[in-house]
């Protein structure tokens, strides 16, 4: 049962693309909360927003390999790569017994148990995958902070007979630069969008960033046909989405009725810090913003569980 | 002896959570156990002793198949003398007659658990009759099916071709969320149009229920006088079934082995022969003694004595490969997590298969017996079910179809996996759907998925409800398996993974 790697498309660039890198969180095999379908989820280590609420802040930073989580696991999974001169974190996968001490103990947001991947490593794993996917998401972290390895990695999908059917999509926190955008674009199906808040002072006090980009990146990807989702996160007495019910709704109700409006609800789960002190958003709150919204007729994605 | 007899019948009369009909099972179960048991040598007695053969408590004297699946249409056509039934003319009719022959057909638990494929059966009788007509009478006989019948074994087959009756039971069965029947919904890339299959896929979102066959590779398993799937995730010939099932334990074989090599070439063909003795045993009482193939069914030429075969059924298997490497706690060697334990185990169904198409049996299915990885029954303990991935360490469902589709090949008479998705599945069935297509394409025999957060769970392979085994403990059940299902999850710690299917049938004693 060998597979055929992929083929050298006579193509020189895209066999350039296929060298290219990116440090991968995760790969997930079945989820069906990232896009239409069954999808393939690969989550890019590393994000430009420091989000307080944020469920994964594990994936925030980079590592350098200073070796402070080592101490920290109880199954002897961590080393230091002292002998071949590289002194880089060494992430044992066959011992480690996925505790989550390591995530607690590293002072950097970051997590030793990352994996390089070429787009040709990828390529494989997807292959191997494809009779159950519907597509592939790529997520993170900020993804589009290794935007050159997704243009690598979804012009190879795009060009391959064999995976050229599969939808290739983006989760993201909207930064990227228009510049940005129009090297993905043809190579793009569609994208999800975390709109934080609505008015940037709250954008800003959430997640370090104000949010103009994320209404420019929203905007472009409406006129294009490639807006797939805008996601809410609703923090009870911290996100502004239900006092700026009006002027929100009417956004939203100018986007492409093609595009799903997704609420989610803010949990303690992962979150470090602060937001450990706020509210979790319970279903009566939800319900709350969801009727305020659906009578200013937008239809909505609502979470299909409260935890 | 005696005396202890006779307290066991009278704890039974006298236990306040069963049915009258319910204790006349348990007497009868224990009747018959007080018969002498057919005569086997004394390294089967042994083996069974020692748990490593079990003949899945099917009792000393079998006097009726395990199980039986009628030819219905032929049935239906021609009516019965014995029945006293002219053949039906119209929908009711049919619906009546069934009625009628599901109560006089025989099976390990005493209730049919094979209803038949009943689109097929159903649609020459549909006539002009309305979409609602249909539903109406469809609905009413689902009901009656699920108040007098009151066994998740029974089994109601569907598919592969689209029309009126296979969609009008998805829709009720949705609707109506019953533990009984039991669905199978028939698959076939060539004429099942995705639509349905989509349809069917929805209803796993709603229910956990149908469980999606792969239609090519159980025909060609059969001849053209065709299959059904009964009881849980069992394929057998139509007009015949199973006379018995006895099954091996592999994780007690590859105990007694000293390495892999010893497994291989002593421990598993020995076991496999004590098997046929015990196998041998069982058939002849029943084909020789019982004068089971006398009764008007045979007479009447809606069973064949030919179309009969005795089932091998394994389990243990994530144990068994664990074992012989020497992996003795959960980690990404074991079983289903690494490439090297899955190779040992897929070498094992390899062997296994080899045993049973090259040994011939006196009463078989082109005398031989047919491979089965067996589900599991509510009595075992520390034992996987069937060739699958223990509890609680599955990993995600890809990569658990990924790792088992190899031995689904072998399993001629059946094998499933039961796979726990996650309640977000609901918002998005399309990934339901593209799962079951990815894990049909890669040649599994049976999907079927268990969604976290339903009511409905399978504990071994029958459906129970999480809601009836709390009201059980109470004050009985109304269901015959819920019993079985809150003693598999007193015993099996099933719950304590999320909610999920394993498969399987029988019956145990009465407070064994
Ligand atoms: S994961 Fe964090 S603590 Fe561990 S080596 Fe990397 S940066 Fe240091
Ligand atoms: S999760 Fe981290 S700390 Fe825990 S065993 Fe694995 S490497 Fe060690």
């Amino acid at each position: 049962m060998l597979r055929v790697l992929e083929q050298a498309s006579g193509d020189p660039v895209q066999q350039m693309k296929n060298e290219r890198s990116a440090t991968v969180t995760k790969i997930l095999n079945f989820s069906c909360v990232d896009g239409p379908g069954n999808r393939l989820v690969i989550f890019l280590q590393g994000c430009n927003f420091d989000c307080k609420s944020c469920h994964n802040p594990h994936t925030i930073g980079q590592c350098d390999s200073c070796g402070l989580c080592i101490p920290s696991c109880p199954a002897q999974a961590l080393s230091l790569h002292e002998t071949d001169g590289s002194g880089l974190i060494h992430w044992d996968k066959d011992l480690c017994i996925e505790c989550d001490a390591c995530l607690q103990a590293c002072p950097k947001q970051a997590s030793p148990k990352t994996r390089q991947y070429t787009v040709t490593q990828l390529l494989a794993v997807i292959r191997k995958n494809s009779p159950f996917i519907t597509g592939v998401t790529v997520s993170g972290g900020e993804a589009s902070l290794q935007l050159m390895f997704i243009v690598g990695l979804f012009s190879a999908l795009k060009s391959s007979p064999e995976l050229q059917h599969l939808s290739c999509m983006l989760d993201t926190n909207g930064s990227l630069s228009e510049s940005g955008w129009h090297k993905l674009l043809p190579y793009l199906d569609g994208a999800m969008v975390d709109l934080k808040a609505w008015q940037t002072e709250t954008h800003k006090w959430l997640t370090g960033r104000d949010n103009h980009r994320v209404f420019r990146s929203i905007e472009l990807l409406a006129s294009r046909g490639k807006l797939y989702e805008v996601r809410l996160l609703h923090i009870p007495g911290k996100s502004d989405f239900d006092s700026e019910i009006t002027a929100l709704a009417g956004y939203l109700q100018r986007l492409p009725s093609s595009t799903k409006i997704r609420l989610n609800a803010f949990r303690h789960h992962g979150v470090k810090g602060e937001a450990l002190e706020w509210q979790t958003c319970s279903e009566t709150d939800m319900t709350v913003l969801a009727e305020g919204l659906t009578k200013l007729g937008i239809t909505l994605v609502l979470p299909s569980a409260y935890l | 002896m005696q005396m202890t007899c006779q307290d066991t019948f009278s704890r039974i009369v006298t236990d306040a959570s069963l049915t009258p009909k319910q204790k006349s099972n348990y007497l009868a179960l224990e009747a018959e156990a007080s018969l002498p048991y057919p005569n086997v040598s004394s390294a089967v007695s042994q083996a069974m002793d020692s748990g490593i053969i079990c003949d899945m408590f099917e009792g000393h004297a079998p006097f009726k198949p395990r199980y039986v699946l009628p030819d219905y249409a032929k049935y239906l056509t021609q009516g019965s003398k014995y029945l006293e039934l002219e053949p039906a003319r119209n929908l009711d009719e049919a619906i009546n007659a069934l009625t009628i022959i599901y109560h006089h057909v025989p099976s390990v638990t005493n209730i049919p658990v094979y209803l038949g494929r009943l689109d097929e059966l159903l649609m020459p009788y549909v006539a002009k009759l309305d979409d609602e007509t249909i539903y109406n009478k469809l609905r009413l006989f689902w009901i009656m099916l699920d108040r007098t019948l009151p066994d998740a074994f029974i089994h109601v087959n569907i598919g592969p071709s689209d029309n009126i009756i296979c969609r009008t039971i998805l829709r009720v069965d949705a609707e109506l969320k019953q533990v009984a029947p039991n669905l199978t919904f028939m698959y076939d890339p060539d004429t099942t149009p995705d639509k349905l299959l989509q349809q069917a896929t929805d209803n796993i979102c709603e229910c956990s229920k149908p469980h999606i066959a792969n239609y090519p590779i159980h025909a060609q398993t059969f001849d053209d006088s065709g299959f059904g799937i009964v009881s849980c995730y069992n394929s057998l010939p139509l007009a015949g079934g199973a006379n018995t099932l006895v099954r091996l334990n592999l994780k007690q074989v590859a105990l007694l082995a000293i390495d892999t090599q010893d497994f291989f070439t002593n421990t598993l063909p020995y076991y496999c022969q004590l098997m046929y003795e015990l196998i041998e045993a069982r058939s002849r009482y029943l084909h020789e003694e019982s004068h089971f193939f006398t009764s008007f069914l045979i007479e009447e030429g809606l069973i064949q004595e030919t179309r009969f075969a005795p089932m091998f059924g394994i389990y243990g298997m994530a144990e068994a490969v664990n074992c012989l490497l020497g992996e003795t706690k959960a980690s990404s060697k074991s079983y289903g997590h690494c490439e090297t334990a899955n190779e040992l185990g897929y070498r094992i169904s390899a062997a296994l298969d080899k045993i049973v198409k090259s040994t011939p049996v006196t009463y078989g299915y082109r005398d031989r017996a047919l491979l089965h990885a067996q589900g599991g029954i509510s009595l075992d303990k520390d034992v996987t079910p069937g060739v699958r991935i223990p509890y609680g360490t599955e990993p995600d469902p890809v990569t658990h179809i990924q790792a088992l589709a190899e031995h689904h090949q072998y399993y001629s008479s059946g094998i499933s996996e039961i796979l726990t998705i996650d309640e977000t599945v609901k918002s998005n069935p399309q990934a339901m759907y593209q799962l079951c297509k990815g894990a049909l394409s890669l040649g599994l025999r049976e999907f079927t998925a268990n969604v976290a957060s339903n009511d409905l769970v399978r504990v071994t392979g029958y459906m129970i409800k999480l809601s009836d085994i709390a009201a059980f403990k109470q004050g009985g059940s109304r269901t015959n398996t819920t019993g079985l299902g809150a003693e598999a999850v007193a015993n099996t710690g099933i719950l304590d993974r999320k909610p999920r299917v394993t498969s399987h049938e029988q019956a145990p004693c009465y407070e064994s």
